[in-house]
């Protein structure tokens, strides 16, 4: 049994006007595999995402309980460096974020921010990390133009170069592709795939199919609660769980 | 090192921001320290009767803050049709074309200096009104007042409009629909739909021509008599604020007179401070009662 | 029927408007010369220039400045970025409204009992300025806020998610793009504070001084407070002289209005997002 890539353990979360948003989750995220958080809207995955990198420390939480362990330390703690935990475990947002700034100086953001001063190093990464999410071919010639100059599908492409550039362990993507075109739908898909061995991937997909074609584990999440846990493609085959089924079946959603 | 820097700028920027609550405290505090041995020197009946002559040690400020009223009032009176008709004009019918002119004229006018207002009043307000209204002298509340109109009308016009440009668009859509012509909706729906801030702008109006010293100092001709009746309206009066501003400069230190001239800046404090904030308690009461409603 | 009402209004109040201001510079521009903009007052005031008041209010815009925009800009972001929704935060707000409507020449008052009184600088450019800068600090605090209100707020999000600290978020992403409107509500700030006389009266202002102010901690001309005298005190005050100096400040003030609003413009039609 490899070491996991992170661990949760009976994860609770409630929000500042009452609402519980995660009730007691526990479950593994297994490292170098694309692990799928699936289930209707309010389902709590985008909470589970904010949880894991502290951006929930941003919001009006009113309690965070349980274990979130990486590498052995509990993730909650609150002497826990956030800013370092966010630069190992990135984020990718459902629509593209492009800074107000270059195309440079959007990848190289995180960098500088981390303190970064040399400016080859800085551009040997920035290159890498352009290349890895296939985009280096498309805007090496213009990195000092305005990031919304891209298109949707670049755009996203160059978030995901972003939060490389920082060469994380694990990299989140919420819901990556819901404001692109099927090519670069297929394209950000194909990226997670080439690039599992190096990274560990957890995808709340944006539909059915979508999950379906990228788990390597899939987990059912159902207003807070996680339903159903599987490896590999068998919950969408032969779900053990009725509303799971009822899920996957298109009955609801 | 870069947490330590960072803590440094973060607690600076605290404090700033901190720093009006200290400022606000600061300002009453030495008002009230140079003001309120007017209170010991003064008798109070005293200092709230009707004549103010501060050679011979009469201090009684009731002229001035009649002065100050009156002026306000009638500057008010006339500033809020023009100001709420322009915002009218400006929100619900003109072309963007001339909105387009009209915004920047009124900027312009909120740009001008109140002694360049103060100084046109003497040059050609003051001597038309003593001819046109056969007075004998234009140095009147009536010219005070005329300029604090003018001053006040781009606050009105701005808050207005804002409360008018905030009316959803429905309103004034179901009001058609009903069958109402443009000018029965803004006079019917629009306008009582934009009231409190229209309230706003005009308690925001009063508190700017009150404070105002420049020009009225300048037209209305330092007489600190009360105005006790409606012919006073074209008589020279004394505001509060022309007297401080008049007087300090000629008065010894830590004498009564000066005393006295800080209790003065006491009464225009406190009364700013509640116009301001009744204004600003109003109009956040309707933002939360429509966050609720919607 | 009504909109030709509201039409009239709205004229009525326009026209008194360019009518000043085209009066005044009609009656004005004549006297501007070069002499009058360079050289020094003569003959009690009557003749000459009236560079030492055009020097003097520079002089109190840069100190008014120096004073409220560093203060000014980190109250806003404080307000606007780190405050959370508390008593204190509501508080501060009521401040800074209760600052924004305390009348001029009560500043003028405040500014005489704590800083020529109290801190003993005397009648100068240091505590005219530094009381400037206590009444022009309201507008800046606003208007920083507003500016920084309007960035949205994903930025924020994307900002801290690649791992930086709250204020390296605000220092690379979201303070240069608010600055456009920061600088515009500094400039109109700033406008504001050199037309002003009453809190200068006591605070710095002088009438005869008909050389330039040689430090800080000494009075000096100012435009405002020169027209006021000449306008109201000096007898055989000629009348072109007056409408020139109130051209000059007329000019200094809508000159700064005009460039808040070009720079606003010019961001508006910039803006990456």
């Amino acid at each position: 049994m490899s070491e996991k890539a992170l661990i949760l353990r009976n994860l609770r979360v409630q929000y500042l006007d009452g609402m519980e948003s995660l009730r007691g989750i526990t479950l593994d995220v297994e490292p170098h595999a694309i692990n799928v958080f699936f289930g209707p809207a309010g389902g709590g995955k985008s909470t589970i995402l904010r949880t894991i990198n502290r951006l929930i420390d941003l919001d009006d939480i009113k309690q965070m309980e349980g274990e979130l362990l990486f590498h052995g330390k509990n993730l909650l703690d609150a002497d826990v460096d956030v800013t370092e935990l966010r630069r190992k475990i990135g984020v990718v947002f459902s629509r593209p974020i492009p800074l107000p700034l270059t195309i440079y100086q959007n990848v190289s953001f995180g960098l500088e921010a981390a303190g970064e001063k040399d400016k080859k190093k800085m551009d040997q990464q920035v290159e890498k990390a352009l290349k890895q999410a296939t985009l280096w071919d498309e805007v090496y010639d213009r990195l000092n133009e305005p990031a919304n100059t891209l298109s949707g599908g670049q755009q996203q492409r160059m978030c995901l170069a972003r939060v490389m550039a920082l060469e994380p362990e694990i990299i989140m993507l919420d819901e990556p592709t819901s404001a692109l075109d099927p090519i670069s739908t297929a394209k950000i898909e194909q990226f997670m795939q080439d690039t599992k061995e190096k990274y560990t991937f957890i995808l709340v997909p944006n539909n059915v199919s979508q999950a379906a074609r990228m788990a390597d584990t899939a987990a059912f999440f159902l207003q807070g609660e996680l339903i159903e846990y599987g490896v590999g493609k068998s919950i969408f085959v032969t779900p053990k769980d009725k509303r799971t089924q009822d899920y996957v079946e298109g009955r609801f959603g | 090192m870069k947490i330590k820097s960072e803590a440094i700028i973060t607690r600076g920027i605290k404090i700033a921001g901190f720093s009006s609550i200290i400022f606000l405290l600061l300002i009453f505090a030495f008002l009230m320290k140079e003001g309120t041995p007017a209170l010991a020197e003064v008798p109070v009946g005293e200092l709230f009767n009707s004549r103010w002559y501060p050679i011979e040690k009469y201090f009684g400020i009731l002229p001035l803050i009649g002065g100050s009223l009156m002026v306000t009032f009638f500057s008010i009176l006339i500033a809020l049709p023009f100001g709420v008709g322009t915002a009218v004009y400006i929100a619900e019918i003109a072309p963007q074309g001339i909105k387009q002119l009209l915004k920047p004229v009124i900027e312009i006018l909120a740009g001008i200096p109140s002694v360049v207002l103060g100084f046109i009043g003497i040059q050609v307000l003051v001597p038309f009104t003593r001819r046109f209204l056969d007075l004998p002298t234009g140095l009147t509340a009536f010219s005070g007042s005329i300029l604090l109109a003018l001053i006040s009308i781009p606050t009105i016009v701005s808050i207005a409009e804002d409360a008018l440009y905030a009316v959803p668009r429905s309103y004034r859509e179901a009001a058609i629909a009903l069958g109402a012509s443009k000018w029965e909706t803004i006079l019917g729906v629009t306008l009582p739909a934009a009231r409190t801030g229209v309230l706003t702008a005009v308690m925001l109006g009063i508190g700017r021509s009150l404070g105002e010293t420049m020009a009225v100092m300048m037209v209305t001709g330092n007489a600190p008599v009360i105005p006790n009746q409606w012919m006073s309206f074209f008589l020279p009066i004394r505001t509060m604020t022309a007297t401080i501003a008049s007087e300090m400069g000629e008065v010894a230190s830590g004498s009564t007179h000066y005393h006295v001239l800080f209790f003065i800046g006491i009464i225009l404090f406190v009364l700013s401070l509640i116009i301001n904030v009744t204004a600003s308690w109003v109009s956040f009461r309707k933002r939360t009662r429509e966050q609720l409603v919607s | 029927m009504g909109f030709n009402l509201v039409r009239l209004i709205a004229l009525l109040t326009v026209l008194p408007i360019l009518g000043i201001v085209a009066y005044i510079i009609i009656q004005g521009a004549g006297s501007l010369s070069l002499e009058f903009l360079t050289q020094v007052p003569t003959n009690g005031m009557r003749s000459g220039g009236i560079f030492p008041a055009i020097v003097g209010t520079f002089y109190l815009t840069i100190g008014t400045a120096l004073f409220a925009v560093p203060l000014g800009v980190a109250a806003g972001i404080y307000i606007s970025e780190y405050a959370k929704d508390t008593l204190w935060t509501r508080l501060i707000r009521i401040a800074i409204i209760s600052l924004a409507g305390v009348p001029s020449v009560v500043y003028g008052l405040f500014g005489l009992g704590l800083f020529v009184i109290f801190l003993r600088f005397g009648t100068s450019i240091l505590a005219a300025s530094l009381t400037l800068s206590i009444m022009t600090l309201p507008v800046i605090i606003s208007t920083t806020e507003e500016a920084l209100r309007t960035v949205p707020a994903r930025f924020r999000i994307v900002g801290r998610s690649l791992g930086a600290t709250q204020w390296q978020t605000i220092r690379k992403i979201i303070l240069p793009q608010a600055l456009p409107g920061i600088v515009t509500g500094v400039i109109l700030g700033l406008e504001r504070a050199a037309g002003e006389t009453a809190p200068i009266l006591f605070t710095g202002a002088a009438f005869f001084l008909p050389r330039l102010p040689s430090s800080i901690l000494s009075a000096t001309m100012a435009l405002p407070y020169h027209i006021f005298v000449i306008s109201t005190q000096v007898p055989g005050m000629p009348v072109q002289i007056q409408y020139g100096t109130v051209v000059v400040l007329l000019i200094y003030a809508l000159g700064m209005n005009l460039i808040a609003t070009l720079i606003r413009n010019k961001a508006r039609k910039n803006r990456q997002w």
